[in-house]
């Protein structure tokens, strides 16, 4: 038992020693990056020829994966175009959207675009580009549901996508243990398909493709938040931030944007 | 913030601060508690689940290869032994988050957070239970022929042979492999926030997305598993050695 416990201390402190020194050197690292972008005036994702755009591919319409496997749509065609624009080339890395923030603080992608809300939270981790659509947080019901409008949400279990802003909300709203966290929104409504969960909280868009895509489902016509998309970068990538949001605004005002997403949201 | 921490080192400070968020701040440390609690409940039943599994196919295999070695036959464990193969062959043939998608989304569709927590169970303890049933089998024959053929010359029939003779000295001999697969069992029950269960592995996840620092709260966790296997280990040690004891 004693030989155990000795075992498991020197584990603890070698775990702590090697801790420690990984922070102090990201934390010089980032200084010094952040110390030779002031005074170079570049940083390295600004300088790379490459552009890593982080995404969560469930999405639809803002991303998705096609039938060929490529990942499309809104936010992916906004992508393409401001790297064209940058003339640099555009990398796709799909991955679960919880983790998308901590990615791109941490400098594994470039930019985050996935219908991403801006919230005064995420503010302090990310630097936010100009919105560049709106997104509304809905309610997806079975249809005939007793749930019918915000209100009735009370004591329901409600299916969110885990990390996106209707799971912060409904976390917020009704209580950790009345909202269960799939990893996307196809999952969520699977689990209403099911009846596993009353109803499922998400964005407009995605949902409006999902209840197309599933009979006997149904949106509530009342809306539980209004929000703004926006691309995220890291705060030390601020020469791309400048180019990014540069190229959005231009995008913006020569009409790219709302071609794109005309292209994908039809109106009714 | 304490006086000795103002002077210290600004790493110091930082790691301090990000514990602080993490663990200390709205008492956020029993986030982790409660996800280890799904985490317990469902390690534990998925094992007891396993093991049971596990040792009825590895005694059935067992029996209907004895009985072939006789160049004897039973329709009736001919049938069970078809089952349990069937069972090996889909269950170690297909990922465990496959068999969690299918049992969460499409077999059992659990509507109740205890629905969820038994779905879990059920879907890790036959996962397991394959696993368990291979390596019961090679404890099982890797008892000389002798011992069986000593018991049923004293009297004792096929059961009781196993029982009160091979049974005992099989399981000592699998108890290291078996202590295997029960520390893999504990590490794949993280795979279940697939369906929406808040284990510890989910929990710490949520705190990174309430934090945005990744540091503090992966590498608690990664400690919460590596004492839970060095118990786990320790555990089995001892029933080890315990059950050595009845060697001399």
């Amino acid at each position: 038992m004693k030989k155990f416990l000795a075992l498991f201390l020197a584990v603890m402190m070698l775990l702590a020693l090697v801790s420690c020194g990984t922070t102090t050197e990201v934390k010089t690292s980032e200084s010094q990056a952040a110390t030779q972008a002031q005074t170079a005036g570049t940083d390295k994702a600004a300088d790379s020829n490459k552009l890593v755009m982080g995404t969560n591919a469930s999405f639809p319409p803002y991303e998705f994966t096609d039938d060929e496997g490529e990942i499309v749509g809104i936010d992916a065609e906004i992508a393409a175009a401001i790297a064209e624009r940058l003339g640099k080339e555009l990398e796709i890395k799909d991955m679960e959207f919880d983790s998308l923030l901590t990615a791109v603080a941490g400098g594994s992608i470039d930019f985050v675009m996935a219908g991403l809300t801006v919230t005064d939270e995420r503010k302090q981790q990310v630097n936010f580009s100009d919105t560049y659509a709106t997104g509304v947080q809905v309610i997806i019901v079975p249809e005939g549901s007793e749930i019918k409008t915000v209100d009735d949400l009370e004591g329901k279990t409600i299916g969110v996508q885990s990390g996106t802003t209707g799971d912060i909300y409904c976390t917020d709203d009704y209580g950790e243990e009345n909202v269960k966290q799939f990893a996307n929104g196809a999952l969520a409504v699977a689990a209403l398909k099911n009846g596993q969960v009353d109803c499922v909280v998400i964005d407009n868009e995605p949902a409006k493709n999902f209840v197309k895509a599933n009979t006997g489902l149904e949106i509530l016509e009342t809306e539980y938040a209004v929000e703004d998309y926006a691309i995220a970068l890291a705060k030390e990538s601020t020469d791309l931030f400048e180019d990014i949001n540069g190229a959005l605004k231009e995008l913006k005002a020569d009409g790219t944007i709302d071609e794109i997403i005309a292209k994908y949201i039809k109106a009714e | 913030m304490p006086q000795w921490i103002q002077g210290s080192p600004k790493w110091l400070q930082d790691l301090f601060y990000q514990v602080y968020q993490t663990l200390i701040y709205n008492d956020r440390w029993m986030l982790f508690v409660k996800g280890l609690q799904i985490t317990f409940i469902v390690t534990l039943g998925a094992l007891v689940l396993g093991v049971l599994l596990g040792f009825i196919v590895a005694l059935i295999r067992t029996a209907h290869d004895d009985l072939s070695a006789a160049k004897k036959s039973n329709p009736l464990l001919n049938f069970f032994n078809a089952i349990c193969k069937i069972y090996l062959t889909i269950i170690r043939g297909t990922p465990m988050m496959v068999q969690l998608l299918i049992m969460g989304f499409v077999i059992m569709t659990p509507k109740t957070d205890t629905g969820m927590i038994i779905c879990g169970i059920v879907t890790l303890g036959i996962n397991s239970g394959a696993y368990v049933a291979e390596i019961a089998r090679s404890g099982l024959i890797s008892i000389p022929s002798g011992q069986m053929e000593a018991g049923r010359s004293l009297g004792f029939n096929y059961v009781q042979t196993m029982w009160y003779v091979v049974i005992p000295q099989a399981f000592r001999n699998i108890l290291p492999a078996l202590g295997n697969e029960m520390i893999t069992l504990l590490k794949d029950t993280s795979l279940v926030s697939v369906i929406a269960l808040r284990d510890v592995t989910k929990q710490a996840q949520n705190l990174v997305n309430k934090t945005y620092q990744a540091f503090v709260p992966y590498i608690t966790l990664a400690l919460i598993y590596l004492t839970l296997v060095l118990i786990l280990t320790w555990l089995l040690g001892r029933l080890e050695r315990r059950l050595r004891r009845s060697d001399h």
